[in-house]
C-alpha cells in the first residue's frame, strides 16, 4: 500500500490558496520540532522567534520597515517571473538603487530641498532599472541566460558598493570607519508612524503592488507578459514582441529594487554602508513564489517573511541561535510551498497495490 | 625563486583555484544531460563544504572528509530531486531555494567551525617523475583531490560518449517521452543524474574547504557554484571544455591575486570583480551562437516531466 | 525471422474487456480484440476513439485500469514497453519516439537490447534495410532527416527485434502516395513470413486495400469487427462515426478575384540546423479563392508559416505583398492589423494558451476588435465576444470561464477557428486545420473556410492531409525541400499527380527522376 499521484481532471482552484498556506503551516511546525530538537522550550523559542518581536507596536514597524523593500522586490521580480524571465539579482538591483540614490545625497550635502528625496528615489530607480538593463540587453541581444548574468551582477554591485565606502566615498570625519558621512534630514525618509522607525518607504511600497495589480491584472500589456510566461509560442503566434517582455520584466525588477535600496540607504540606515541589505533581494524571490506572484499574496508573504527576519535577530539574541536560522527558515518554507503545489494538478490516492494486473485467463479463441 | 619556478607555481595555483570547479561543473554537466536544470550548485557547495570541513576537523581524515562532503551533497541534492522530479516542482525556483537553503544551513551549521584551522593536505609526489623539471612539479606532485578530478573527467567524458548507460543518459535528456516510449525509467535515471550532481558538487565544497584554503567561512564558495553553471553553458554541455573553462577562471582568479600582491594601483574590490565579469562576458561569447547552443543542449533541459500527465 | 506453422487456432494476440479512463475521458471501455499469426489487422478509428490508447497498453507504456491479455495463448502482463518488446511485440509511433540530435545507430541501440557493439549494429541495420527495400544510413544524424526517413528509421529499429507483432500507429499520414505503395509492399512481405500487424487508421480505402480483417472503435468502445473487404467505404464509415461522411457544397472558384496574398522570390535560410531552407518561393491567393500547398511535413511548411504570419521577417519588404503593399518586414502584429488571421498547426501552446480561460484566449489575437481602452482590458467586450464565437461555432465547453485544456482537440479547434475568423478577415492562412479533430469538427472548420471564401477572403490551407486538400481547395500547390511547385487548378490535377510531385518532382522541383524513385 502506497501513496500514489493521480492527475486532477481540472487544477484544483482552492489548492493555490491552501498551499501557501500549508507550506507556512508545515515551516511554523518544523520550527517548532527543530527548536524542540535543539533542547530549547518549544513553546517559548517559538514565542521568542514569532511572537515576540511583534507584541507591541514599535515590533510592528520594525516589521513593516522590512515589509517594504521585500514587497517592493518581490513585486518587481514577479513581473519578470511571470513573463518566465529569471531576474534573480534583486539584491543587485537594491545594491546599485542604494549607491544612485545615496550618490545623489552625497551629492548634494547642503541641500534642504523638498525635491532631494524624490530626486533621490528617481535615482535609485534609474540606478536598479541601468544595472537589470545589462541582463537585459545580454539576453535579448546576446542570448545570454539572465539568471546567471544578474546573479554574477550581484557580487559586482556588492564589491562595487564596497570600493566607495572603502575609497572615494568614505567620510572624511569616520574615524576610518568603512562608511559614508550621515544623509541630512532632507535626505531621510520621514517617519509615517510615531514611535517607530517606520518610514515612507512603507506607503511608496503599498502604492507599488496597488500599482502592480492593475498592471498586471487589468492591463493588456500585464495580459501579454501572463501569455509569454505561460506559452511563449502563443504569445510570438499574436505578435507580441518576446524581447520587449523581456525588457520589461527586467525593468520592472531593476526599477522596484533600486526604490528598496534608497529606502534602506535614506531610511533605516541613513548613510552607506558596505553592506545595505540582509538578503532582501533573495528572500525576495521567495516572497514572489509565496505570494503566488500576486500583489496581495506578496503582501502577506512578505509579513511572514519579515517575521522570520525578525525572528532570527531576537533568536540571536535570546536564544543565541546564529542568525543564518533566518535562511534555514526561508529555504524551507519554499521547499513546502514547491511541494505543495503539486496538489494543484495531482491528487494523493492511497493504492493498495500495482494497478493494471492481468490475471490468468481462459484461451480464447 | 627563478622565472621559471614562479610561473610553475602560478600554473599549480591556477588548477587549485580551478578544480572545485571542475567538480561541480562535471556533476551539473550530467544532471543537465539527463534534461534536469540544477540551480543549487552553490547551496550543495557549501553544504559539502561545510560537512566536509567537520568531519576534517573532527576525525582529521581528509578521506573522511570527501566522504561525508560527497554524501552531503548528494543528501541536498536528493531534496531537489524529490521536487522537481517526483513532486514536479518547477526546476528554477527549486533550484534557488536549494541554494538559498544550503546558504542558510552551511552558515547554522559551521557556526563553531569559523576559527577551527585544518592541516593542510600534503601533495603526492610521484616518484621518478614528480622530479622532474617543470612539468614535474606541474604534473606529478600535487595534492590527491586534483588527480580526482582528473580522473573525474575522464570518467564522465567515458561515460556519455562510450557507455550504453551514458547514451541512455543523453536520450533521456534529449527526449524524455521517447526514451519513456521504448521503455527507459526516466525518472529513476534523472534521480541518479541529479544525486550524481549533488555528490560532485560537495566533492568540489569539500575541495575548497579542506584542501584549497582549508578553513570554513560562511558563503566561502562566493559563486563558484554559479560560475559552474555557467561553465556547463560555456563548455557547451561537453566534458573536456569544462576543464578549459575551469583552469580559465582559476586563471583570472589567481591574477587578480598576483596584482594585488604585486601592488598594482586599482582598489583589490574593483578586482575581485574579475571572475564574475569574466563569467558573464564568456556566456554572451558562447550563447550568442544559438545553434551551437540548441545543438548541444539537452533539448528537455529544465522542463518537468512525468510520465502520467496526460 | 523463423518460418512458423500457419494460422493455426491460437491467436497470436488477445485482449479481454481492456478498460483505461483518464480524468476527462474513458479511453477504452472493455474493448475484446484478436489478431492471429500472419495476419494484417486493423483497428479503425476516427480521432479520440481510443486507437492510440490501447497500442500503448498492449506496447506496455500505458497500464489498462482493467482487462486481459494473452499472447500466443498464455496470459501475460505487460509492464513496460522492454517487456513487450521481449514478447515479440514492436511498435512504430506516429509521434515518432527518436532522438534528433543522435545518429540512426545510436537510436536503434537504444532499443535493441544486445548493442554494444555500434559497427556490428551498423551491419545488422544493413541487412534488414536490404531485405526489407527500407533504404536508410546508419551514420545519420536524425535530425537532417525527412519524416519519412524517420518513420523508416522507426521501422527498422523496430524490425531488428524480430518481432512477432507489429503495431503501425497511422503510419501513412507522414507518406506522399508512391512511398505508402512502398511500406504496403514492405507490410506484406512481414506478414507473408507470419508476423501479425496490428494497423492503425482512419482512412478508409488504405484499410480495405492492405488489410484482412478490421476492428472498429467508437468512442472507446468496439462498434464491430469486419473483413473490411466484404464491406462498402460508407458502411465502414457507418461504424466509425455513426453515420455516413459529410459531403461538401463546393461552388466554381471566382477566378476574377483580386491578387490579395502574393509572395515574390521569397528566400530564406534557416535559423538553425534542424529547419529547411526556404528557396526562391511565389505563390498568390485571389479574394475569394481556397490555394491549398500539400507536401510531407518538414520540408518548409514551418519555415513558410512563419514567415507568412509575420513570426519571422523578411529581410526585403517586397517578398511578401498583402493586396499590393509590401509587408516582408512587417511583424505578426502589424500584419493582423492588415486583416490576416492565422490558424496555427499547433493548438494548445500556439493557438491558445492551455491554462487560460478561453475568454483570455479570445483576447490573444481579438484585442484588434475594440476589447483594450488606454491601455486596459474591458473584459465585458472579452466575454461577450467569446460568448459569440461559442455559439457560433458551436463549441462543446464549461462556458468561457473554462480552460483552454479542457477542452477536446475539436472543440478547442473550433475555438480557435472562430475566434480568427469572426475578426473579419482579409487573408486566411490555416496550417493543417483539422488534424488530429474528430469528424464532425473537422465538417465544421472546413464549412467554415468555404464559407471564408464566399465571402471574397483569400484563403490559404497548408496540410498533409491530400484528401482534404483536394476537397476544398481550388487551387493546389505542393512544398517540397523548401521549394514550391506551380499551383495547379484542383479540377485539372489527381492525386497521383500532386504525390509525385510531393517527392520534388515538379517543374524546376528540387529533386532529380532518380532521387525521386527511392522512397520520399
Amino acid at each position: 500500500m502506497w501513496v500514489k499521484l493521480e492527475p486532477r481532471a481540472e487544477p484544483s482552484r482552492a489548492m493555490i490558496y491552501v498551499s501557501p498556506l500549508l507550506a507556512a503551516g508545515l515551516t511554523l511546525a518544523t520550527g517548532f520540532v527543530v527548536f524542540t530538537v535543539l533542547g530549547f522550550d518549544p513553546l517559548a523559542a517559538f514565542h521568542a522567534f514569532f511572537v515576540a518581536p511583534i507584541d507591541d507596536l514599535y515590533g510592528w514597524g520594525e516589521l513593516g520597515l522590512k515589509v517594504a523593500p521585500l514587497s517592493l522586490c518581490a513585486m518587481g521580480l514577479a513581473v519578470g517571473f511571470r513573463a518566465n524571465v529569471w531576474n534573480i539579482g534583486a539584491e543587485g538591483q537594491l545594491t546599485l538603487g542604494a549607491i544612485c540614490g545615496g550618490g545623489l545625497a552625497l551629492a548634494f550635502p547642503d541641500t534642504e530641498s523638498a525635491w532631494l528625496l524624490p530626486g533621490m528615489i528617481a535615482a535609485g530607480v534609474v540606478g536598479g532599472m541601468a544595472w537589470a538593463a545589462i541582463p537585459a540587453f545580454l539576453k535579448t541581444h546576446f542570448n545570454a541566460n539572465e539568471i546567471l548574468v544578474s546573479l554574477m551582477l550581484t557580487y559586482v554591485a556588492a564589491l562595487f558598493l564596497s570600493y566607495l565606502v572603502f575609497g572615494p566615498w568614505r567620510d572624511p570625519q569616520g574615524f576610518g570607519f568603512p562608511e559614508t558621512r550621515q544623509f541630512q534630514d532632507a535626505a531621510t525618509l520621514p517617519i509615517v508612524l510615531d514611535g517607530t522607525r517606520l518610514h515612507a518607504g512603507m506607503p511608496i511600497a503599498l502604492a507599488v503592488l496597488a500599482l502592480g495589480w492593475v498592471f498586471m491584472m487589468r492591463s493588456f500589456l500585464g495580459y501579454q507578459i501572463r501569455v509569454a510566461g505561460l506559452a511563449g509560442g502563443a504569445a510570438q503566434y499574436a505578435g507580441f514582441s518576446h524581447k520587449r517582455m523581456v525588457w520589461i520584466g527586467l525593468l520592472a525588477g531593476g526599477g522596484a529594487a533600486g526604490i528598496a535600496g534608497v529606502g534602506e540607504a535614506a531610511g533605516p540606515i541613513g548613510q552607506l554602508l558596505p553592506s545595505i541589505s540582509p538578503g532582501y533581494g533573495f528572500a525576495a524571490i521567495i516572497v514572489a513564489f509565496v505570494g503566488r506572484l500576486h500583489p496581495v499574496g506578496i503582501l502577506l508573504a512578505s509579513m511572514l517573511m519579515a517575521l522570520l527576519y525578525l525572528g532570527g535577530e531576537a533568536a540571536q539574541m535570546n536564544l543565541g541561535l546564529p542568525s543564518a536560522v533566518t535562511g534555514v527558515f526561508q529555504g524551507t518554507l519554499l521547499f513546502f510551498l514547491l511541494a505543495s503545489d503539486v496538489l494543484i494538478n495531482f491528487r494523493l490516492r492511497v493504492v493498495r497495490r500495482a494497478p493494471g494486473r492481468v490475471a490468468p485467463t481462459e484461451r480464447a479463441t | 625563486m627563478t622565472g621559471l619556478e614562479t610561473t610553475v607555481a602560478i600554473l599549480v595555483s591556477i588548477l587549485g583555484a580551478g578544480t572545485p570547479l571542475v567538480f561541480a561543473a562535471l556533476g551539473e554537466l550530467i544532471a543537465e544531460r539527463s534534461g534536469v536544470l540544477n540551480l543549487g550548485v552553490e547551496g550543495m557547495m557549501l553544504v559539502g563544504a561545510v560537512c566536509g570541513f567537520i568531519a576534517a576537523a573532527e576525525t582529521g581524515s581528509p578521506v573522511a572528509a570527501v566522504i561525508v562532503g560527497v554524501l552531503a551533497g548528494a543528501g541536498m541534492a536528493l531534496i531537489f530531486g524529490v521536487l522537481t522530479l517526483t513532486l514536479m516542482a518547477n526546476q528554477v525556483a527549486t533550484g534557488l531555494a536549494l541554494t538559498i537553503f544550503g546558504i542558510g544551513v552551511s552558515a547554522y551549521i559551521g557556526i563553531d567551525y569559523t576559527s577551527v584551522a585544518l592541516p593542510s593536505i600534503s601533495p603526492v609526489h610521484i616518484p621518478g617523475l614528480s622530479d622532474l623539471p617543470l612539468i614535474g612539479p606541474l604534473l606529478f606532485s600535487l595534492d590527491p583531490l586534483i588527480y580526482l578530478s582528473f580522473a573525474a573527467l575522464a570518467g564522465v567524458s567515458w561515460f556519455l560518449y562510450r557507455s550504453r548507460a551514458g547514451l541512455v543518459l543523453r536520450g533521456v535528456g534529449e527526449s524524455p517521452e521517447s526514451a519513456h516510449a521504448i521503455g527507459y525509467p526516466v525518472i529513476r535515471i534523472r534521480y541518479a543524474a541529479v544525486l550524481f550532481g549533488g555528490a560532485m558538487a560537495g566533492l568540489g565544497g569539500v575541495y575548497l574547504s579542506v584542501a584549497y584554503t582549508p578553513m570554513w567561512v560562511e558563503g566561502m564558495t562566493a559563486g563558484r557554484g554559479w560560475i559552474a553553471l555557467a561553465l556547463v553553458v560555456f563548455a557547451t554541455w561537453r566534458p573536456a571544455r569544462v576543464l578549459i573553462g575551469a583552469y580559465l577562471f582559476g586563471g583570472v582568479t589567481i591574477v587578480q591575486f598576483h596584482l594585488q600582491g604585486a601592488g598594482v594601483e586599482v582598489a583589490p574590490q574593483l578586482l575581485s570583480m574579475l571572475p564574475y565579469l569574466a563569467t558573464i562576458a564568456v556566456l554572451v561569447v558562447i550563447s550568442r551562437d544559438i545553434n551551437t547552443i540548441r545543438l548541444n543542449s539537452p533539448a528537455s533541459l529544465g522542463k518537468t516531466y512525468h510520465p502520467d500527465a496526460h | 525471422m523463423s518460418p512458423r506453422p500457419p494460422a493455426a487456432a491460437t491467436p497470436r494476440l488477445a485482449l479481454t474487456g481492456i478498460s483505461k479512463a483518464y480524468p476527462t475521458v474513458v479511453a477504452n471501455d472493455g474493448i475484446d480484440l484478436v489478431v492471429l499469426p500472419g495476419e494484417i489487422h486493423a483497428v479503425l478509428g476516427e480521432n479520440g476513439a481510443g486507437k492510440s490508447t490501447l497500442m500503448k497498453i498492449i506496447y506496455g507504456v500505458t497500464k489498462a485500469d482493467a482487462g486481459e491479455i494473452a499472447w500466443n495463448g498464455e496470459p501475460v502482463r505487460i509492464d513496460n514497453p522492454a517487456q513487450a518488446r521481449r514478447l515479440g511485440i514492436g511498435m512504430v509511433f506516429q509521434q515518432f519516439s527518436l532522438f534528433e540530435t543522435l545518429t540512426v545507430a545510436e537510436n536503434i541501440a537504444l532499443a535493441v537490447e544486445d548493442s554494444r557493439d555500434l559497427d556490428a549494429l551498423a551491419r545488422r541495420i544493413e541487412e534488414v534495410s536490404a531485405r526489407y527495400g527500407i533504404p536508410l544510413d546508419p551514420k545519420q544524424l536524425v535530425h537532417s532527416q525527412s519524416v519519412g526517413e524517420r518513420q523508416r528509421v522507426e521501422i527498422v529499429r523496430c524490425l531488428l527485434q524480430k518481432p512477432e507483432l507489429v503495431i503501425m500507429d497511422e503510419p501513412t499520414s507522414v507518406l506522399a502516395p508512391q512511398a505508402v505503395r512502398k511500406l504496403f509492399e514492405t507490410l506484406r512481405l512481414l506478414a507473408r513470413e507470419g508476423c501479425s500487424i496490428l494497423y492503425i487508421s482512419h482512412r478508409l480505402d488504405e484499410i480495405k486495400e492492405l488489410c484482412d480483417s478490421a476492428t472498429i472503435l467508437r468512442g472507446g468502445k468496439v462498434t464491430g469487427t469486419v473483413d473490411p473487404r466484404d464491406e462498402s467505404a460508407s458502411s465502414l464509415a457507418r461504424m466509425m462515426i455513426g453515420k455516413a461522411l459529410p459531403v461538401f457544397a463546393h461552388g466554381e472558384a471566382d477566378e476574377g478575384g483580386e491578387e490579395r496574398l502574393v509572395v515574390a522570390g521569397l528566400t530564406r535560410k534557416a535559423d538553425t540546423q534542424f529547419g529547411t531552407d526556404l528557396d526562391d518561393i511565389h505563390l498568390s491567393v485571389r479574394s475569394g479563392e481556397i490555394v491549398g500547398i500539400a507536401g510531407i511535413s518538414g520540408n518548409g511548411q514551418q519555415e513558410l508559416l512563419a514567415a507568412l504570419s509575420g513570426e519571422r521577417t523578411s529581410r526585403e519588404a517586397s517578398e511578401i505583398h498583402f493586396g499590393g503593399r509590401q509587408v516582408g518586414r512587417l511583424g505578426a502584429a502589424a500584419r493582423r492589423d492588415l486583416g490576416l488571421v492565422f490558424v496555427p498547426e499547433e493548438r494548445l501552446g500556439r493557438g491558445a494558451v492551455a491554462n487560460m480561460s478561453l475568454a483570455d484566449n479570445a483576447l490573444l489575437t481579438a484585442h484588434r476588435l475594440n476589447m483594450v481602452r488606454f491601455g486596459l482590458i474591458r473584459f465585458g467586450e472579452v466575454r461577450s465576444f467569446a460568448d459569440r464565437c461559442v455559439d457560433r461555432f458551436n463549441v462543446i465547453c464549461g462556458g468561457v470561464e473554462a480552460d483552454a485544456k479542457s477542452l477536446s482537440g475539436g472543440n478547442l479547434q473550433k475555438f480557435i477557428v472562430g475566434r480568427e475568423f469572426l475578426q473579419e478577415p482579409r487573408i486566411v492562412v490555416a496550417a493543417q486545420p483539422t488534424w488530429g479533430v474528430d469528424v464532425g469538427a473537422a465538417a465544421a472548420i472546413r464549412q467554415a473556410l468555404i464559407e471564408m471564401r464566399g465571402a471574397g477572403v483569400a484563403v490559404l490551407v497548408i496540410s498533409e492531409d491530400l484528401d482534404e486538400l483536394f476537397e476544398i481547395c481550388d487551387r493546389i500547390a505542393v512544398i517540397a525541400k523548401g521549394r514550391l511547385s506551380p499551383a495547379k487548378r484542383t479540377s485539372e490535377t489527381s492525386i497521383e499527380e500532386i504525390g509525385l510531385w510531393m517527392s520534388g518532382l515538379f517543374p524546376e522541383g528540387p529533386a532529380t527522376p532518380a532521387e525521386a524513385s527511392g522512397v520520399g
